[in-house]
């Protein structure tokens, strides 16, 4: 997703000249194309990202459009206050990018980790949330948060996420989209363990069962709709999140079921309200926690045999 | 103990953990080796066989992703067995790449999200002084790290308070993650920022012990009633000729080719590196 994300930046920094990279000491070679080509554009603050975040703002109130990149977690939570006042009360055009969502920094622990940075930003009034699942999902919603005039959240894995959107995957991202049918269980998931989630749906209907999977890729707002329509005939939900259960995407969803009373059960797959455990490469960290693929694959199964 | 060659031992296990745990910040942990060295082997105090002794001094290990020569300078006082070290980064570990607080005996501070340590150090430092304990407090920071804001809070913190029982040592390695302090977001005048807050500052070269040891005795009979900044300069990558001074170096292992220089200049085996 980096690189996607990196690839439509300095697209759109070419087209547009307000378009500025902000960066805090984070991707040392990864912004050399950027550097030679649009020296003026890029700003790196140093490890400062407080500092940054409002130093964007100001940028934004004089029509710049700023990117705010660094590690997520530095972002959402070092940098929340901030972001609540100078992005958000103001609601001003700035696009706060974070690098490393959910447990993907696994070597480094939970002072890496961004796995309740859903759950402190999404209750930030005139903030849109993106939380894309691929890289092409991580080109179209940086695309999408050019065009959106307010504060943006990015949240992006890291670099070795799977496709499984089509190339000309052309429809509206602030959607959820049905990317498998199903009858009595939908899977919803979101960021980029919606990759396990997917090859596990598609596994467990292989084996006979019939489950659908939707990819969630816009948070905030959140499209209740389509989940409105999708409870007519589908009462079971499980939801596949990176993120503690609190506050994330189950939430979300649970929300709209209260709200709505669609009676529906939804089932929850994240973390149950604890701090990432272990060390290790992304998916290692995943599998101590439960959440590797082959643990999705059995937590759904379970669920759905003993329905 | 000849404490140079105690170092030599750190780097090639430092090394070692990181090649086989797959990741590691191998710079910033090689350029404070000798300052680790000089602390935990001439003024701290600690009891071997109670990590928890009320009355032991602390480190607080701000720049937390350098923490493998922590720990492998734990290792050899005994807090941290083989086992845990070679653990490192491997499933159900509980070694990993940045310190968290009570994890492993001897890590006192959660750190790696940078800017927090000296906060923390601040706050042990004030309770030893409610509670009368004559005990020292030393927080290892990273120059980079200095650009965060909170460092500044507690600068100005600690000098107001005259917190005397607090000593920084900086690891002014002159780098950060993306390359030249200077060039990224220059630090200014070190010696008098950190002089007209209160602080009582030397200066040493960080890889020569025992120069660093002289100043850790002189500073622990300074009896100053301010805190202490020790600047410790130093290289980063220091001991390894394509890492020092290299930014690239600052998270990353070598490849199969470079390699051999890696075992070369810390003159080991191939063997022993999986030993
Ligand atoms: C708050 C925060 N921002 C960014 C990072 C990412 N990061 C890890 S190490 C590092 C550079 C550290 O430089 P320095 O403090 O000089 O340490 P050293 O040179 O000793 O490695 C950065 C930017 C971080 N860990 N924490
Ligand atoms: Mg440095």
């Amino acid at each position: 997703m980096r690189n996607a994300y990196l690839k439509t930046l300095y697209k759109l920094a070419k087209e547009d000249k307000n378009v500025l990279s902000l960066i805090s000491d984070n991707g040392l070679i990864v912004y050399d194309d950027f550097k030679n080509d649009f020296p003026e554009q890029l700003l790196n603050f140093g490890m400062s990202e407080n500092n940054m975040v409002m130093a964007g703002c100001g940028l934004a109130s004089c029509g710049k459009i700023p990117f705010i990149y660094t590690i997520s977690a530095f972002l959402a939570f070092r940098s929340f206050e901030f972001i609540r006042v100078d992005a958000c009360v103001n609601n001003l055009n700035v696009k706060i990018v974070g690098i490393g969502s959910g447990v993907s920094y696994g070597y480094l622990g939970p002072t890496h980790h961004s796995t309740e940075d859903i759950g402190v930003l999404r209750v930030l009034p005139n903030l849109t949330i993106f939380s894309p699942s691929t890289p092409l999902m991580a080109q179209k919603v940086t695309e999408q948060a050019y065009k959106i005039k307010g504060p943006v959240y990015i949240r992006l894995g890291t670099n070795n996420e799977k496709e499984f959107y089509s190339e000309n995957y052309n429809d509206n991202i602030k959607k959820l989209n049905n990317i498998i049918d199903g009858k009595d269980f939908y899977i919803i998931s979101t960021g980029s363990i919606a990759y396990d989630a997917f090859k596990a749906c598609q596994k467990l209907n292989e084996n006979g069962y019939n489950i659908g999977f939707i990819d969630a890729n816009c948070l905030k707002p959140f499209d209740s709709e389509t989940l409105i329509n999708l409870s007519k005939n589908c009462k079971n939900f499980i939801i596949i999140e990176e993120h503690n259960i609190i506050s994330g995407l189950s939430s979300i969803v649970s929300d709209v079921i209260a709200e709505n009373g669609l009676n529906c059960k939804v089932y929850k797959i994240g973390l149950n309200d604890v701090f990432a455990k272990g060390y290790g490469n992304h998916n290692q960290v995943k599998k101590q926690n439960g959440l590797d693929y082959d643990n999705i694959y059995l937590k759904i199964k379970n669920i759905l045999e003993n329905k | 103990m000849d404490l140079k060659q105690l170092a030599k031992e750190i780097r090639k296990d430092i090394f070692k953990t990181a090649y086989n745990g797959g990741s590691g910040h191998l710079g910033g942990a090689f350029s404070c080796v000798e300052i680790l060295v000089s602390l935990y082997f001439s003024v701290l105090k600690y009891d071997k066989n109670n990590p928890l002794w009320k009355y032991r001094d602390k480190v607080i290990f701000s720049k937390g992703h350098g923490c493998l020569a922590l720990y492998s300078v734990l290792n050899k006082i005994g807090y941290i067995s083989k086992e845990q070290l070679n653990s490192y980064c491997k499933l159900n570990s509980n070694v990993g790449g940045e310190p968290k607080y009570m994890e492993l005996d001897g890590v006192e501070a959660t750190t790696g999200s940078l800017g927090r340590g000296l906060s923390f150090s601040i706050g042990i430092a004030i309770a030893n002084k409610l509670d009368k304990i004559d005990s020292k407090i030393y927080t290892i920071l990273g120059d980079g790290e200095c650009q965060e804001g909170t460092v500044w809070e507690a600068v100005m913190s600690a000098g107001h308070r005259r917190l005397d029982n607090l000593t920084v040592i900086l690891d002014y390695n002159k780098l950060q993650a993306m390359g030249n302090i200077d060039e990224i977001l220059n630090l200014g005048d070190i010696k008098k920022s950190w002089e007209s807050f209160g602080f009582f500052v030397y200066e040493v070269d960080g890889h020569n012990i025992d120069k660093l040891i002289e100043v850790l005795k002189d500073n622990l009979n300074n009896k100053i009633e301010k805190p202490r900044l020790i600047i410790a300069n130093t290289i980063k990558g220091k001991g390894i000729s394509i890492m020092e001074n290299q930014p690239i170096w600052h998270y990353r292992l070598p490849s199969e080719k470079e390699l051999d220089i890696f075992l070369n200049e810390l003159e080991m085996t191939k063997e022993e590196l999986f030993l």
